[in-house]
């Protein structure tokens, strides 16, 4: 596959670069510390178009494609985790299933205001009893003359308490399994709905997770994402995309990671050298730009697949997959560089760290890509 | 109405300057930036198009690949740009760039209303003398060290920034203004901006087609025609940070005095 950057993605990477250097690596340290949601950087993102990136100019997107939109992920995430997901979990999974299941009326109402990042949007599919297997749905939405309503609640949703939109998984016929979920978009001001708990995290500190709850929740018939019955498939396919946002996401941790790491062993002195100079360092710091490098191919390619409107899904587990149990490895190995500076706040490798285990978890664990990629090999 | 920007590709000076044996810059080893008052320039029209919905015109005199700076400049909002390109303009000092950029801008029209806005001075040779001298061959009021620009009907407030303060003087349009890095924070390109900016117009200007512009002396511009000789290029020390000295109390006014006597000023 050539990654032979196109003269915009090329701008673009320049332009993610400076912002992501000037505006939000001064924060990410804060808002870890203070868990507080960087709204400053949201609405700073918005007018530049960096909330809707690959969607079309006419519904108030970029206008780029899903490529550019990984490279936005991958350089937020160098510099800052939280901001990285605020990002992905808004554009893969409010905005994509909106664009790609919504009617034309949906799409005219909703995308302009998230593609602008007027309002963050968020996915809600986890309950406390349907983690990987989603399809255990136990909220419910029955229709009732020209509304639904909805009942149950979610868990750990990303962006939960910061957004104003959501798509909301919910089962409309029980008998049916997973045939009886649907989708719907729901708005926070519905009557009835309400954020519930936020999640003390270990990482990803900055954004938001929280509990969704809807209590006979009023939900217009018109938004009805897709036809009563196709919510499951619009999940998957919806996490599907998510799997680029994430491996993106630890991608840049990783190499975020690698540029703090040799930066500092080419400045720390023990034994009378620069730790730079040892080959263990050497050895270590090639071994993660190596596995790092192998990410961003796996992560790049199933962007490019997606925008080539191939099927996406076994490429999109593996680089998430791959990704997420490399920047694990690799942001661990950078603290061990480190040693104990690394395990201080005063540098940035236990934060990406921190940071990076979710990667392995979220938007489907390691364990559910293994299930992906097994399955699109036939393997049963 | 009409902001024209003057702009210019340089070297970046912040990392590692490069000197070639004569003294002269080598700017082929070094990375090229916008010149940053040039962007503050940019960002002043862009601020005026946001107000007043005019449109925003670029002019840089340059070799080709001087596109990629308009590029990004239009990719930040400006409309079209004119790269004024050609082996004759090739060596040419401030006074032959000023009648080159003077011609093109002619070339492209001066109405009631317009502005033309300049960088104060472009970080490779810190002469600070194009963007005036542009002015009095297109013959236009200029104000120079602009840190604030206000616009009144077909009138402009222009706040000057001075090494020892403020001037505040008011001019009509059409006029030239020199603007400081510290009029504005210049936006980032956008991603629509990005997406768009390859489509947007980009006239190159040769010889050919500005040879007969009054303003162009045929015998003084190019290498040869430029007047300018340098006998010797150096960096300048730089100046030492001030100090703020808190209070206004006896003591304050005591510890200046024994500063400056320590340093023999008193």
């Amino acid at each position: 596959m050539d990654f032979q950057l196109s003269r915009e993605q090329k701008m673009l990477r320049q332009m993610y670069r400076e912002f992501a250097e000037n505006e939000v690596k001064p924060l990410a340290a804060t808002i870890d510390e203070e868990e507080r949601f960087p709204w400053e950087t949201v609405r700073k993102m918005g007018p530049l178009g960096l909330m809707g990136i690959y969607f079309p100019k006419e519904y108030g997107g970029g206008g780029a494609d899903v490529l550019s939109y990984a490279m936005f992920v991958e350089e937020l995430a160098k510099v800052c985790g939280t901001t990285s997901i605020i990002v992905s979990a808004h554009t893969s999974l409010c905005s994509a299933p909106i664009f790609e299941f919504g009617t034309e009326e949906q799409k005219r109402k909703y995308l302009p205001i998230l593609l602008r990042g007027e309002k963050v949007g968020a996915f809600g599919l986890t309950e406390p009893s349907a983690g990987t297997d989603a399809s255990g749905q136990q909220t419910t939405a029955v229709l009732k003359g020209d509304h639904y309503v909805l009942n149950g609640s979610k868990i750990f949703i990303t962006n939960g308490g910061a957004a104003e939109i959501y798509i909301i998984m919910a089962m409309t016929d029980k008998s049916q399994g997973s045939r009886g979920i649907s989708a719907f978009i729901v708005e926070k001001s519905f009557p009835g709905f309400s954020v519930g708990r936020e999640e003390k995290k270990m990482g990803i500190r900055g954004s938001s997770t929280a509990e969704l709850v809807m209590e006979d929740c009023i939900v217009p018939k018109e938004n009805l994402l897709g036809r009563e019955g196709q919510g499951f498939k619009i999940a998957l396919h919806t996490l599907d995309g998510g799997r680029i946002g994430v491996a993106a996401q630890a991608l840049g941790l990783g190499e975020g990671a690698i540029n703090e790491a040799v930066q500092y062993t080419k400045e720390r002195i023990q034994f009378g050298k620069r730790i730079s100079q040892f080959q263990w360092t050497q050895f270590q710091l090639a071994d993660m730009a190596t596995k790092m490098q192998a990410a961003q191919y796996l992560v790049y390619a199933a962007a490019c697949a997606k925008d080539q409107g191939q099927d996406y899904s076994q490429q999109a587990a593996m680089a998430k997959l791959f990704a997420s149990e490399a920047a694990s490895d690799v942001t661990r190995r950078a603290v061990q560089l480190f040693g104990g500076y690394g395990f201080t706040r005063d540098y940035p490798v236990e934060r990406m760290m921190r940071d990076a285990k979710i990667t392995e978890i979220y938007e489907g664990t390691s364990e559910a890509q293994r299930m992906v990629i097994a399955r699109a090999m036939g393997v049963k | 109405m009409k902001a024209i920007v003057c702009v210019k590709q340089v070297p970046d000076t912040s990392g590692k300057v490069a000197v070639n044996p004569d003294g002269t810059l080598d700017r082929a080893s070094m990375p090229v930036i916008t010149n940053p008052d040039d962007r503050s320039a940019v960002e002043a029209a862009l601020r005026l198009k946001d107000q007043y919905g005019c449109r925003v015109t670029l002019v840089t005199v340059g070799p080709a690949a001087a596109e990629s700076m308009l590029r990004e400049l239009m990719a930040m909002g400006a409309d079209e740009a004119y790269l004024v390109s050609d082996r004759a303009f090739g060596g040419s000092d401030t006074f032959a760039t000023s009648q080159i950029v003077a011609a093109a801008v002619h070339h492209i029209g001066i109405e009631p209303g317009d502005i033309v806005l300049c960088g104060r001075q472009a970080i490779d040779g810190d002469t600070a003398q194009v963007g005036p001298q542009i002015a009095e061959k297109l013959d236009l009021p200029q104000v120079t060290y602009a840190a604030d620009i206000q616009v009144h009907g077909s009138a402009v407030t222009v706040r000057r920034m001075l090494e020892d303060g403020y001037m505040t003087i008011r001019v009509d349009t059409p006029c030239l203004i020199t603007c400081v890095k510290e009029l504005n924070t210049p936006r980032y390109m956008s991603v629509p901006g990005i997406m768009s900016c390859w489509d947007k117009p980009l006239t190159v200007l040769t010889h050919e087609d500005l040879k007969d512009e009054p303003l162009i002396e045929p015998d003084t511009i190019g290498l040869k025609g430029s007047p300018t000789n340098i006998a010797k290029s150096f960096t300048p020390p730089q100046k030492g940070e001030g100090v703020m000295l808190e209070g206004a109390g006896r003591e304050t006014v005591e510890d200046l005095v024994s500063r400056l006597a320590a340093k023999h000023i008193l």
